[in-house]
Formats: C-alpha cells, sequence, structure tokens
C-alpha cells in the first residue's frame, strides 16, 4: 500500500514557501525592529553631541542589563500566551533579601545564591498556581506582584540597605578589560544563547509555539501543557532573581522598591521586539534588539536635552504605532488576498479555463 | 477588523523607524548646540541643575535661583530630572552628564547611597559634583550646601512660638510620620531648647499626621478637643502646617491658638493674610540654587576644592566658607510674615 503510493506520487506542484528565502528571511517583523535600532543609531551618531563616547555602551547595556536578562524567560512565556507580572516584584524581593543576609553576616556568595534560590522559589510559586490550581497567569502574577512586593517592603521597611563587599560591587560595574562593554553582558550572552538555543532548536521550544497557537491542540499531540509552563515560571523567578542580585549590587543598594515598574518595561521591550501578546510568534533576536532599541532611543534623547515625559511620549508611541501597524497591515493584506482571489475567480468563470 | 495576526508585517515598523528618526534627527538639531563644552577661557561653565524630580515647585523655586547665578557669570545653564522621585531614577541622568561632559552637576539626591556609584564616575569623568537640599554620602560629592541646620530650625521654630505666644502656656506638636529621620532630630532638639530656655512652655503631646492632609487635619482638631488650654502648634513639615491652617481658619481657635513650623509661601499664604498665622520659617530656595551654582563655579575655577576653611563669593549673597564634611551652610532659616509672603511664588 505504502509501495504503491510512492510509485504514484506526483510532482507537487505549489512551492515549498509562499515567498523567497530572502523574504523571509529578511522582511520580518524581527529584522524590521534591528533595522529601526540601526537607524536610530546610525542618526544618533550623526546628530546627537557625544553620543560616540564609549561611556554611552557601557552605561546603556548597564542599565539595560536587568530588563535584557529578564526579557528572556519573559518572551517564552508570552509566546504560550502566558505574562508574568510579578517579575519586578521578585526583583525587589531578592535584592532586599541580598541585603539583609549580607547584613547578617552571610558571606556574599551564599546570600546571593539564597537570594536567587527564593526567586526561584517565587517562580515556583507562580507556576503552581498557574497550572496545578489552574488559575489564569494575569490573576495570580497580578496577585505575587502585590505579595512579593509587600513582603520586600514589610522585611526592610523604608529604610536601606547599602554596604556590600567591593569586590562584588565592583565585579557587577567593571567592563570587560579592554572594552566599554560591562562585565554583566557575559552571563547574559550565555544565558541568551541557552534560551535561543531552548526556544528555536529544540522540541521544548517548538511546543511553547504550539501551546501558544492552540493549547488544546498541544496538549492532544501530546505536550506536557502544565509541566511545560510550570518550567518556564520557574526560569522566569529564577531569572529574575539573578538580575535582582545583580541590581542590588550595580547600585549598591537593596531597597523594598527597588525596579518598581520594572515588569511593563520588561513587557513592552518583548512585544516591541515581535512577540504577539496573543501567543504562538515571535523570536529572541527581535526581542533583544527591542530591548536594545527603547534603551538607545531613551539614551539618545535623554543626551539631545528631550525630557523624561517627552521620552515616554515617545516610546510609548513607538510600541502602539508597532502594534497597530502590525494589525493594520494584516487587515490590508487579507483584503487584498480576498480581492487577488475575487479577480482569479471572475477571470476563471469569464475565460476558458486551461 | 484589527485581529491580531501571526503573518510577519515590516512594512509597519519601517514607516515608524522614518518617524522616529526624524524626530530624533530634529531633536538632536534643535539642541545640537547646547551641550558640552564652553569654550573660550578654558573653564567648562556648563552646570546642569538635577532635582528630585521635575515639575515640582520648590525646585522650580531653586534652579531659577541657580539660573540666575549662572547668568550672571557667564556659565551655561540646563535643568534635567525624573518625572519621579524614586530611588534609582537619578542614576540616568547623572550618567548622560558625564557623558556630556558638562563642568558641574548640581543635585538633590533621592537616596543618599543609590546615586552614590554613579556621581563617582561623573567626578571620575571630570564633572564637579554639588548636592543640595538633600545629601550623599560625603565621598561622592565635592560639596554640600546645606539650606539649614538642625540646630538652625529647631530653634528658630521654638523662638516664633515663644514669641507668639508670649513664652508661656501648653504647646503641642504635629508632625510627619512617626519615624520620620529629620522631623524626629528637630523635635528633639526642639526639646531641649524648651527644656533648658522656655521653662514655662509645656509641650503637652507630639501627633503624627504621617504628612497626610486628612490626617493632619483630623490631628489637629483631636488636639484642640484634648487640650482647651492649649496656646500653640508647632508642625515641623509642609503638609501639617497646611492642614493645622485650614483646621484652624475655620474654627472657633482662629486667631487664638498660635501656629507656626515650616512651611512654603504659597500653601501658607491665605492663612497669613487671613491672621490665621502670624509667621513660619523655612529656608529660602532660590537662594539655596543661586548659592549652588557659585559653589560649582568656584569648584570648576578651582578657587575651592572643599578643603575646610575654604573661602568663595557668591554675587549677592556674599563671602561663604566650607565647614566640617565639605559643606557650606546657607544661613539661619527664612521667616515668612505678612511683610515677605508677597515676594514668593514657591
Amino acid at each position: 500500500m505504502t509501495a504503491t503510493a510512492s510509485e504514484t506520487r506526483t510532482p507537487r506542484t505549489y512551492r515549498t514557501h509562499s515567498q523567497p528565502a530572502w523574504r523571509r528571511m529578511l522582511l520580518t517583523r524581527e529584522m524590521a525592529v534591528i533595522a529601526l535600532l540601526v537607524i536610530v543609531i546610525a542618526v544618533a551618531l550623526a546628530v546627537v553631541p557625544n553620543f560616540d563616547s564609549p561611556l554611552t555602551v557601557t552605561y546603556l547595556l548597564r542599565d539595560v542589563a536587568p530588563i535584557l536578562l529578564i526579557a528572556l524567560p519573559m518572551t517564552l512565556i508570552i509566546i504560550t500566551e502566558e505574562i508574568d507580572l510579578s517579575v519586578a516584584s521578585i526583583v525587589g524581593l531578592t535584592s532586599v533579601l541580598t541585603g539583609i543576609l549580607t547584613e547578617a553576616g552571610w558571606p556574599f556568595p551564599a546570600a546571593a545564591g539564597t537570594a536567587i534560590l527564593v526567586g526561584a522559589v517565587a517562580g515556583t510559586i507562580n507556576g503552581f498556581l498557574i497550572t496545578v490550581v489552574g488559575l489564569p497567569s494575569l490573576a495570580v502574577t497580578i496577585g505575587t506582584l502585590a505579595l512579593f512586593r509587600g513582603i520586600a517592603v514589610g522585611l526592610l521597611g523604608t529604610t536601606a540597605i547599602t554596604e556590600f563587599p567591593e569586590f562584588w560591587t565592583d565585579l557587577a560595574k567593571d567592563n570587560i578589560p579592554g572594552t566599554p562593554i560591562p562585565g554583566i553582558m557575559i552571563p547574559f550572552v550565555v544565558l541568551a544563547i541557552a534560551f535561543a538555543v531552548l526556544l528555536h532548536f529544540t522540541p521544548f521550544g517548538r511546543s511553547l509555539y504550539a501551546i501558544g497557537l492552540n493549547k488544546e491542540a498541544a496538549a492532544f499531540s501530546g505536550i506536557d501543557v502544565g509541566r511545560t509552563k510550570f518550567l518556564l515560571f520557574l526560569m522566569s523567578g529564577t531569572v529574575s532573581g539573578f538580575a535582582g542580585v545583580y541590581f542590588t549590587l550595580l547600585y549598591s543598594n537593596a531597597r523594598g522598591d527597588n525596579a518598581i515598574g520594572m515588569e511593563l518595561s520588561v513587557i513592552a521591550a518583548v512585544l516591541l521586539g515581535g512577540v504577539s501578546i496573543f501567543g504562538g510568534r515571535g523570536a529572541l533576536h527581535g526581542v533583544i534588539a527591542g530591548v536594545l532599541l527603547i534603551g538607545t532611543l531613551g539614551s539618545a534623547l535623554r543626551l539631545a536635552g528631550v525630557t523624561s515625559d517627552i521620552i515616554n511620549v515617545i516610546t510609548g508611541v513607538l510600541l502602539v504605532l508597532s502594534v497597530v501597524s502590525a494589525s493594520l497591515l494584516a487587515w490590508i493584506r487579507r483584503r487584498r488576498i480576498s480581492a487577488i482571489g475575487k479577480r482569479k475567480g471572475r477571470s476563471a468563470t469569464s475565460a476558458d479555463s486551461p | 477588523m484589527f485581529s491580531h495576526d501571526r503573518k510577519r508585517r515590516p512594512l509597519g515598523v519601517g514607516i515608524t523607524a522614518l518617524a522616529v528618526g526624524a524626530a530624533l534627527a530634529l531633536s538632536g538639531c534643535a539642541t545640537g548646540g547646547g551641550g558640552a563644552t564652553d569654550g573660550g577661557d578654558g573653564d567648562n561653565l556648563a552646570i546642569t541643575f538635577l532635582p528630585k524630580n521635575l515639575g515640582n515647585p520648590y525646585f522650580d523655586t531653586s534652579n531659577a535661583g541657580g539660573e540666575e547665578a549662572i547668568e550672571e557669570f557667564g556659565g551655561t545653564y540646563s535643568e534635567v530630572g525624573p518625572s519621579e522621585a524614586s530611588p534609582t531614577s537619578q542614576v540616568t541622568f547623572i550618567q548622560t552628564a558625564a557623558q556630556q561632559g558638562v563642568g558641574g552637576l548640581v543635585v538633590s539626591a533621592n537616596d543618599p547611597e543609590a546615586i552614590c556609584d554613579a556621581l563617582n564616575e561623573a567626578r571620575d569623568a571630570g564633572v564637579k559634583v554639588v548636592t543640595f537640599d538633600s545629601d550623599t554620602n560625603p565621598e561622592c560629592r565635592d560639596l554640600f550646601i546645606n539650606q539649614a541646620t538642625a540646630e538652625g530650625i529647631a530653634k528658630v521654630q521654638v523662638d516664633l512660638i515663644a514669641e507668639q505666644i508670649g513664652d508661656a502656656g501648653q504647646i503641642a506638636i504635629l508632625s510627619a510620620s512617626a519615624n520620620a529621620t529629620n522631623q524626629n532630630a528637630w523635635i528633639e532638639m526642639m526639646e531641649e531648647d524648651l527644656a533648658a530656655n522656655h521653662p514655662n512652655i509645656e509641650l503637652v503631646e507630639t501627633v503624627y499626621g504621617d504628612d497626610d492632609d486628612q490626617t493632619s487635619f483630623d490631628k489637629t482638631a483631636a488636639l484642640l478637643q484634648t487640650y482647651p488650654e492649649l496656646k500653640g502648634i508647632i508642625s515641623p513639615t509642609t503638609v501639617g502646617i497646611a492642614a493645622a491652617a485650614r483646621y484652624l481658619s475655620t474654627s472657633e481657635y482662629k486667631g487664638k491658638v498660635a501656629l507656626t513650623g515650616l512651611g512654603t509661601p504659597n500653601q501658607m499664604r491665605e492663612y497669613v493674610e487671613d491672621g490665621t498665622v502670624t509667621s513660619f520659617a523655612l529656608w529660602n530656595p532660590a537662594d539655596l540654587g543661586y548659592l549652588a551654582a557659585y559653589a560649582t563655579k568656584a569648584l570648576i575655577e578651582g578657587e575651592i576644592t572643599g578643603e575646610e576653611g575654604d573661602t568663595f563669593e557668591a554675587g549677592k549673597l556674599g563671602d561663604y566658607e566650607v565647614g566640617a564634611d565639605a559643606s557650606v551652610l546657607l544661613g539661619d532659616p527664612f521667616v515668612f510674615d505678612a511683610d515677605n509672603i508677597g515676594d514668593f511664588d514657591f
């Protein structure tokens, strides 16, 4: 039966892909964000005084590093059509814990390790409530956003812990020797490669897209949806914990209100980077470009003397435009395709069909 | 109609790219000249003011004083700042100033430690750092312009209330929150001053309005109910004094119970004019900004280094001397009353 089928197989009459390879590679949302980033950098280099100094690169990368780090697991979570709003509160909580444990005389690596572990536990709590109890991630993480932040502020009150071993604060701030690139980029690049491989080159990663596009179909094709999501929230908590330790060292400052509101910066950058909030679509290189785009634009505008309110307005407009344009162009495209379909339909009935 | 798409859509982002590029180019062109070097005779007198947050009348006034001074000595003034006063929000602006290579940076710190490293990096890049209003740790800046000492603030309030109630009778204090560091330090000194120099004044209670208008209003009402013999209230916080004045001005106690403390002219103008409040104290933020600008100039020109005993001249304010911990004291607190309140808008 299979033998006869293969013998009588006719040559395929349609193309493997609807568009040629170069279009599929270059004309993507991700490449558009990267192009936009390049344009912003080029324009800033040309017209903004002092943008070309090495300090710009150092400061820019150092300040966006926590957002870059957290954006990695956040991308995976949003691709599965979930969300984690508690990341910034986990940063605050782990920052406070790092401070309290260091002050209590723990060696710094032990304090930092414990804080990251607590980040993982916080992620586990999110994951448990979402996958085992079955609550929506939006509701759960709004709750844990308040909960973790409340614990952080409750542990330390309005005071701050500012004494940290100089070796570690220097390590967090120092550049890679001989370059203007801060050292935090090394763990970031390692994590970024790990997440990129996980998302784009493993069955686990492919299953995330399947879950995001259709949870039921994914479950019926043998994907353990609950376990997958649980792992994602665990990763998110752990990476946020690491970002919390870094944040603490970067500003030599453990406070309950550290990184307040950062979850929105992270999500904004992830969406700008081309990840669909409806799940099932997105790529890591776009997200990294999205974070860098928002950071670079802010840095260039500040150097040009634009006030922070205007920078917020420009960033907001950029985000809205990128989301609206995607929807608007999809609508135009559908109209065009249906118009072509109608024309073809008319010509088929009027002229002699082959 | 705009359902979400899962197709790849480059064109819209391309259009956005053009718009953003154009915006950046325009803003870059508009401000391109105002950046770093002042050129000319060598000293870079570009001075940037970084308040706790923008849109705050107090800092608008202090920075206007700074701008006036900078115009007098021919420097370049600019003002940047975050929209909200969070601990780390000033860091990016400090970094930007360092990148721009300004000569001096005048900062009111949201957090004594969080901006420390950024300030030190700016100093390594050649920027002179002066703090005013709120200090950082002393090792993070070249100079601190102190608006008033705690002793001065405590003393002026005790003197004002003693004068207004005839140096005898019951008084109460309406403070901010129970753990407010500044207020508690002042209250402690006021208690010592009262015990030592005003034996006929009895401090009956200190209540806390939590720097909340309604709570402060209610606490004032409760104080007056509890102590019918009360002759005066000191409120060493701007929120508290305004709320207490609002209560007094509409109550039977208006003009009978004295009220003083720390307030701002705009909040208190109405109550000074209607006779509820005779006088209150604060420093003059315009002078504070003015002095900070001249001190920054003196640092940039190498006239002072922040050593104790260094002296410099600050325009209309006269000569100043650097004190301990590289700080400069503006002077005694400023007393606002019906005669001078019309001169201020903050």
